[in-house]
């Protein structure tokens, strides 16, 4: 099997104005689809040719000598998680089961935000900050480079990319504002409520 | 007495030379402060366009510089310390410091690095013949440093340096690190370093990082790092 580059669940300008037309045709089109390219190079041929992401994922973590392959592989299943996690007319606090949990984890929304947002400021250089379930409690944990839940035994339910190349076309070096604005207007909270009873 | 001033003296020459004069001047307020770029924002195009070079300096390095003023203000242990002393020893330095005092030191290094196209001179003859020497050729060290830049995932910078032993290698550095860090897996004294974070060319190159590494070799200023050569041999 060969990893594919699966389509945008939106159209490419369907987040704007908050992420641009533009930003996503970089981001999809050339970053994505480069990972998906490179990592299909890498594997051709070897034993983890033919095996799915996930397992790919998990056979090279944390093996030096594979660092290639993961780095494309989880880059691959990190943005395609970061593209449902945002629909237009997202944003704002979650309701429902979701909501609760979130208060019952973190003490209130504007505690999660909180966290959220000091995740993703405080990765210096590039990464992800993401909500993740680990061992039945909501938490907020950062990643570098490509590294991800999946590889710390944790369940991703929601990320956001802090790569410079997320953002640096609408939002040059203010990251917070991208932050703030990811969470106000762009969050797919129905993804994370169905990641989170999946889980 | 003789034998107290003889024990003094390279107490006194560490203490010396860990304040610059900038910094002493600065004493009383923040002690680190950002220098102006050595040519004006639109000096380096076609490679580097003005408003990435703007915002670059203005904006980006100065926060590297506000933080590590922060980071120091906020540690007595550290007053006083100069930016290389700060810099040099990150696995005693909080995260703060070490990627701040890093990020001011890569950054200030970065500008002076660099001149207007056609304005930056030519590696100087014993700088060429090191080069020739262990890189094979000129355009071997260039596909070297390419193949460096490319490599580096994430963000970081690749380098030229002096290794110990003498000779020129080409590293790579994740974040703000520096070859001139206890914990840098190729240490050395750089000669010349290009900053590969994506904020450095993303405006103008997008994820097109190749084509910037391939137009920054114009606006290289190889009389500055024929300078830096010339001092690690002397």
């Amino acid at each position: 099997m060969t990893h594919q580059l699966p389509a945008l669940p939106y159209d490419l300008d369907a987040l704007e104005p908050h992420i641009s037309r533009q930003t996503l045709e970089f981001h999809h089109g050339k970053h994505h689809a480069g990972y998906v390219t490179n990592l299909n190079k890498l594997v051709e041929g070897t034993d983890l040719d033919g095996k799915g992401l996930e397992e790919v994922i998990q056979a090279v973590a944390g093996d030096p000598s594979k660092a290639g392959i993961f780095n494309n592989a989880a880059q691959v299943w990190n943005h395609t998680f970061y593209w449902q996690g945002m629909k237009a007319g997202g944003g704002g606090a979650p309701t429902g089961a979701l909501a609760e949990k979130i208060a019952a984890d973190f003490g209130s929304y504007d505690a999660f935000v909180e966290q959220f947002k000091a995740a993703g400021a405080t990765q210096f250089g590039s990464g992800w900050a993401w909500l993740v379930l680990d061992g039945g409690t909501l938490k907020i944990t950062k990643t570098a480079n490509a590294d991800l839940p999946l590889a710390h035994g944790q369940t991703a339910l929601l990320t956001m990319d802090v790569w410079e190349h997320a953002y640096y076309l609408d939002y040059q070096n203010r990251r917070p504002d991208y932050m703030t604005t990811f969470l106000d207007k762009l969050v797919n909270w129905d993804f994370v409520a169905a990641n989170l009873a999946a889980a | 007495m003789p034998m107290l001033r003889f024990w003094l003296l390279p107490w006194l020459l560490t203490f010396l030379l860990a304040f610059t004069p900038a910094e002493l001047a600065l004493a009383d307020g923040a002690p680190f402060s950002l220098p102006p770029l050595p040519y004006p924002s639109a000096a380096l195009e076609p490679a580097i366009d003005a408003t990435t070079l703007a915002i670059h300096h203005d904006l980006h390095h100065q926060a590297y510089v506000a933080n590590l003023n922060n980071a120091v203000g906020a540690d007595p242990s550290l007053q006083g310390l100069g930016l290389e002393t700060l810099l040099k020893r990150p696995s005693r330095r909080s995260a703060a410091v070490r990627n701040n005092a890093g990020g001011h030191w890569n950054h200030s290094f970065f500008w002076e690095s660099m001149a207007a196209p056609g304005q930056g001179g030519a590696p100087s003859a014993a700088l060429l013949e090191a080069i020739d020497r262990d890189f094979g050729s000129f355009a071997q060290f260039q596909a070297s440093f390419k193949a460096a830049g490319l490599g580096r995932f994430g963000s970081g910078w690749v380098w030229l340096i002096v290794n110990p032993k003498g000779a020129l290698e080409v590293v790579s550095t994740a974040n703000q690190d520096n070859p001139l860090m206890d914990h840098a897996e190729r240490r050395g004294t750089p000669l010349l370093g290009n900053d590969i974070w994506e904020h450095a060319y993303y405006l103008q190159y997008q994820n097109r990082r190749a084509d910037y590494l391939d137009a920054w070799w114009s606006v290289v200023n190889w009389e500055v790092v024929s300078g830096r050569y010339a001092e690690r041999l002397a």
